[in-house]
């Protein structure tokens, strides 16, 4: 579903992205893990056109996303830092969104699911400058899911969510995933993750270290749970760069 | 793309300086246009502020609204919207309601206190010069992403065309004096929209020898509607050339 070939982006004298050749299909939800800085975040707005790559091209259902915008109307993306404009209400951010998507006079399928869950119209009035950090981390998710897209980008998505509604979004996901969805997810929390992602996408300093499914992760690793598997192998790493 | 503007328009009356600038434009013209006996001079009188003014709050607010609205231009990116239109939507935005003070300030007071051909010209080119300076706002802004920087650019292009510029040409005159320099102060006039707009409308005022030297000597080369014609073409230039750089360099930049 989205091909990437030889990506190479940087930004001055920092090569944030190497060579990345990866593949995603749908049914996936892949976990993007890496260090701070390591260009996960840059990845991701490649994908999602935000970012121009310098070589190489990601192909969205076989066309290349270079000069195209239609493709993005199949992503849902919640960014990291969601950033609003300050006067809008959330009421009306959403009505935006959605009159943004409205085609000849034909309003948008809305899965309002997320909508209802986080009570979002209790907060309707609300202008986007008094929410909290987390109150806007679910405005960005519930963005993300309105339209019902069939891929799936989540920068962090639980950073700052009080556990209840992270697990509102981790059972969403997990219900996205069972309808066939691709879904991409960077988080630092692994223990999140693990119930979730089917592989894992590593990049390390713009390079990607491995790419696989968990389960072939947790077999060379012998270990049983995500975060243990990756710490096993930055230490492994570690020692290698050491020797 | 008359959706987004609908939504640039609102985030725009919400901060109520367009309101301010209207007023503030509407106090000064009935001032200016009621004080004075004869139109000519209210209308003269109103173009020397008009000059100033209006270049610096068209681009520096343009400048300061296209910051500010950096988080709405982001989220409209990721969403099935090509860049071009996210930035013309932005830029047509600002440009009417700009526009729209400008009427409400100082086209209603003309129309109403001194009607004339001299009253016209001010408006059309007042408007041009709304245009051209959001125009250059735009370009600057899509230059960097520093609000300092960004609004540093801005000012300096205001101070550059309102005041550095005539002092240049003035220099250029007085040191070639003994050459004869029409064509080449005709060409140096084209090159900055504010002499351009000054140039109009004394093109319609028995006034030509008033407000710089420039502006008289245009006087004397043209002196038709031919010119009138000619310096709004030039105008409509300095309007779509910095818009047409903005949007090409916002094409390839990284958010």
């Amino acid at each position: 579903m989205i091909q990437v070939n030889q990506l190479n982006k940087k930004f001055g004298s920092l090569h944030a992205l190497k060579d990345v050749n990866v593949s995603f299909n749908t049914g996936q939800v892949v976990a993007v893990i890496g260090p701070n800085g390591s260009g996960k975040t840059t990845f991701i707005k490649c994908l999602l056109g935000m970012v121009l790559p310098d070589t190489g091209q990601i192909l969205f259902d076989g066309q290349n996303i270079a000069n195209n915008w239609n493709y993005r109307r199949h992503i849902g993306y919640m960014p990291q830092i969601g950033r609003y404009p300050d006067n809008m209400e959330v009421g009306q951010l959403f009505e935006m969104m959605k009159d943004i998507r409205t085609e000849n006079n034909l309003a948008p399928i809305t899965d309002t699911e997320l909508l209802d869950s986080f009570e979002m119209e209790k907060i309707n009035q609300k202008p986007m400058r008094t929410l909290s950090g987390g109150t806007r981390q679910k405005v960005s998710a519930c963005l993300a899911f309105l339209f019902g897209p069939k891929v799936l980008i989540l920068d962090e998505p639980t950073t700052g969510l009080d556990p209840l509604s992270a697990e509102i979004l981790k059972a969403k996901i997990a219900r996205e995933k069972t309808n066939n969805k691709l879904v991409l997810i960077t988080s630092h929390i692994l223990s999140d993750l693990d119930e979730l992602v089917t592989d894992v996408l590593y990049i390390f300093e713009g390079d990607v270290l491995f790419y696989k499914p968990l389960q072939n992760l947790k077999t060379d690793t012998g270990e049983d749970k995500l975060s243990r598997a990756i710490a096993k192998i930055i230490q492994s790493g570690h020692k290698l760069t050491q020797a | 793309m008359g959706k987004i503007i609908k939504y640039v328009l609102y985030d725009i009356l919400q901060n109520k300086i367009i309101i301010a600038y209207s007023l503030f434009l509407l106090l000064v013209s009935i001032s200016f246009l009621s004080l004075e006996n004869d139109s000519g001079k209210g209308t003269l009188s109103l173009l020397n502020i008009i000059l100033i003014v209006l270049p610096l709050v068209s681009i520096v607010f343009s400048t300061i609204h296209f910051y500010n609205s950096y988080e709405f231009i982001e989220l409209l990116i990721a969403q099935p919207l090509p860049r071009n239109k996210i930035l013309l939507s932005e830029f047509l935005g600002v440009c009417i309601a700009l526009l729209v003070g400008f009427a409400i300030g100082v086209g209603l007071p003309i129309v109403m206190l001194s009607f004339n051909q001299a009253g016209a010209m001010l408006l059309l080119s007042g408007a041009l010069l709304t245009v051209v300076f959001t125009s250059l706002a735009f370009w600057a802004s899509v230059i960097t992403n520093d609000k300092a920087k960004g609004i540093g650019i801005s000012l300096m292009l205001w101070f550059y065309f309102s005041l550095i510029y005539d002092g240049l040409v003035l220099m250029l005159l007085f040191t070639f004096g003994d050459y004869p320099l029409e064509k080449a102060v005709m060409v140096l006039t084209a090159l900055n929209p504010v002499d351009l707009g000054r140039i109009m409308i004394l093109l319609k005022l028995d006034a030509s020898a008033l407000m710089g030297y420039t502006g008289a000597l245009y006087k004397n080369f043209f002196g038709s509607g031919y010119g009138t014609a000619i310096a709004s073409a030039v105008m409509l230039v300095w309007a779509i050339v910095p818009l047409l750089l903005a949007l090409r360099m916002f094409k390839q930049k990284d958010l």
